[in-house]
């Protein structure tokens, strides 16, 4: 049970790559803290660091209330799950778990008592006696959650930990993990490229781009609030549509080939520069009679999921997604005409891409 | 469409399978038949009727009484035993922390040393045993196993050492690293952890090494002088041939028995040095 606390922390390796770049963070007690970004983004080095499988090339980790930064991983009091789960080939399911709490010194009954204790937890008591090649993907990944909770660490550390799983799998998992977590209440850091897990796991996510914090949040409010178009385009899927306009000089309206709104009052200021439009596919609707704001276009492609249809189309010389009833009956090729909320856009500048 | 197919995988595999087979083996069998050959079937032409040139008509034990009453054999057996598996255990305790270093610990030089190990490897020993020689003489272990035993490690650690650390890269750094986390240093991860998932490979490298030095010639035919110091291929080789003399039968026994003990290695570990050899290590 224990904050962890990242202080300017950078990592720049021998060949100069500079991976991580003053990272700022801040987890607290008993808090589910998801990183994500797309591969080579640093996550997986800043949880590397927390670990201490990584050196530190300058700032400060804190565990709790001491600095670990050159403490060795065993005295760091963590737990790690590893993406292709790392158990150990020639010893028993049993041993792989005890392994941590013999490694510590722990009283024989101990021992046993916490491995029996979380092979309950995760209903993989029948499997103690076996050998991890004689065990399934999901089996497996059980094991390696089983091994790092029977320390009762102060830190669990996830490292993609259901990117080997297929993905029914994986979606079980995930549920799995969260209830564990509600369960065992510990401070958890897991490092995934996947939005959908950061969404559904996260207390707070931290979307990570070029070794850069893009932007701390709850999940629902990376949703709605996107700080930049980078973190509008990754987070959600479907992923927001993006295009570019340019501001008439008097900045009351933008446009582009085909598409012209009015620009809202708050972006007034923006007369003669250009902007990037981002609207969410959901926030494309068909249009019941003449809407003010919307736009007739040609549905090109039309994919039924069941639960929702997605209609992919051009607009303002960008391929564009709508996410739309079931219900809705339209073919490929048809022209349709498109509202949408003024409320619901989004704006970035074009140049920092910032969100305005 | 199936038939041709079947006359196909005849063609491109069972052929060139069996002539393979027949051409590795065939040494192998002339040896043997010709250690239970008598010596008149032996030194008659095969012109002569009844003559079995490719099989012995009447099988004889009185090679291997020959060798055992007229030579040291089983001394030199004994020899070959001590001095191969001393070599092997010396190369492969060095050649697995060797290998493990490379493999795995990032120092200034390291790669250089990886390339430095195995250029001594290159060096062909027809050309090592001048200096080594001189050395072995100023310590005086001239005729004894120690010489032996001290020198072939010189290309068997080499090679042990770039097998190893092959195998040590196919590990999954993961496995070490969780081992740290759980508590283990980076030695105890290394024994506890590393070595028992390395086994295959360490064996492989093992049964590599304990052959090469078994069937070592050079050095042995250097180092050793007297008959009771020498190992089975110079024992051999220097007894069984008296001036123009071979005695072929004497000869083909003393390669038959001194082939039994590494085909019985190998027949025991092939399993392990199979995986040893291709390496995968799955968590």
């Amino acid at each position: 049970m224990a904050t962890v606390t990242i202080r300017d922390l950078n990592k720049k390796y021998d060949n100069g790559f500079h991976a991580v770049k003053d990272v700022n963070l801040e987890i607290r007690d008993k808090e589910f803290m998801v990183l994500v970004g797309p591969s080579g983004c640093g996550k997986t080095t800043t949880l590397r660091m927390v670990a201490g499988l990584e050196e530190i090339t300058s700032g400060e980790i804190r565990i709790g209330t001491e600095v670990v930064n050159d403490l060795p991983p065993m005295d760091r009091n963590i737990a790690m799950v590893f993406q292709n789960y790392a158990l150990y080939p020639h010893k028993t399911v049993f041993d792989n778990m005890a392994f941590g709490l013999q490694m510590r010194k722990y009283p024989k009954e101990e021992v046993l008592k916490r491995v029996k204790d979380a092979a309950d937890i995760l209903g993989i008591e029948s499997l103690l006696e076996r050998k991890p090649r004689q065990l399934s993907g999901g089996q497996r990944q059980r094991v390696a959650v089983g091994r790092a909770i029977v320390r009762h660490p102060q830190v669990f550390l996830f490292d993609e930990p259901l990117s080997n799983l297929d993905a029914k799998l994986r979606v079980q998992m995930r549920v799995e993990l969260k209830r564990l977590h509600e369960r065992l209440e510990t401070t958890a850091i897991y490092v995934t490229h996947d939005q959908v897990e950061a969404m559904t796991l996260g207390d707070r996510v931290v979307v990570m781009k070029d070794g850069l914090i893009q932007q701390i949040g709850a999940p629902l409010e990376l949703y709605g609030n996107p700080a930049n178009k980078f973190v509008a385009g990754f987070i959600g899927s479907p992923a927001m549509n993006f295009v570019n306009l340019a501001v008439s000089s008097d900045g009351r309206w933008a446009e582009t080939e085909g598409l012209r709104l009015q620009v809202p009052e708050r972006l007034r200021s923006h007369g003669g520069k250009r902007l990037t439009l981002g609207v969410r596919p959901e926030a494309l609707q068909i249009a019941n009679g003449t809407d003010q704001h919307g736009f007739t276009t040609t549905v090109d492609v039309v994919e039924p999921l069941g639960n929702e249809i997605l209609l992919n189309f051009r607009a303002g010389g960008a391929p564009m997604v709508a996410r739309v009833d079931p219900g809705v009956r339209i073919k490929a090729h048809e022209s349709v005409r498109f509202a949408v909320e003024p409320g619901r856009l989004h704006f970035f500048d074009a140049e920092s891409e910032a969100a305005l | 469409m199936l038939i041709e197919r079947k006359w196909k995988k005849w063609l491109y595999f069972y052929l060139p399978m069996a002539a393979f087979i027949v051409f590795t083996l065939f040494p192998f069998y002339w040896m043997a038949v010709t250690a239970f050959r008598p010596d008149s079937e032996l030194y008659a032409t095969w012109r002569q009727p009844n003559a079995a040139p490719l099989w012995t008509l009447q099988p004889t034990l009185e090679h291997f009484y020959g060798l055992m009453k007229t030579t040291a054999f089983p001394t030199w057996l004994w020899n070959t035993m001590a001095i191969a598996i001393v070599s092997t255990g010396i190369s492969l305790i060095c050649g697995t922390f060797a290998g493990y270093a490379l493999a795995r610990l990032r120092f200034r030089g390291s790669e250089f040393l990886g390339t430095a190990i195995f250029i001594t490897y290159l060096v062909p020993q027809t050309l090592l045993f001048i200096p080594l020689a001189d050395i072995v003489r100023d310590l005086q272990l001239g005729n004894t196993p120690w010489a032996l035993m001290l020198t072939y490690p010189t290309f068997l650690i080499p090679f042990c050492t770039w097998l190893l650390m092959g195998y040590f890269k196919t590990i999954p750094k993961e496995l070490e690293e969780c081992a740290r986390i759980d508590g283990a240093t980076r030695f105890g991860a290394m024994v506890r952890i590393i070595f028992p998932v390395a086994i295959p490979g360490i064996l492989s490298a093992g049964i590599f090494a304990f052959t090469l030095s078994w069937n070592e010639f050079i050095y042995a035919l250097i180092f050793m002088s007297s008959a009771d110091q020498k190992t089975v291929p110079v024992g051999v080789v220097s007894e069984l041939i008296r001036g123009d003399i071979f005695f072929w039968g004497q000869l083909m026994m003393g390669a038959l028995l001194g082939s039994v003990p590494v085909a019985l290695v190998y027949s025991f570990f092939v399993e392990y040095y199979v995986t040893g050899l291709t390496g995968s290590v799955k968590g």
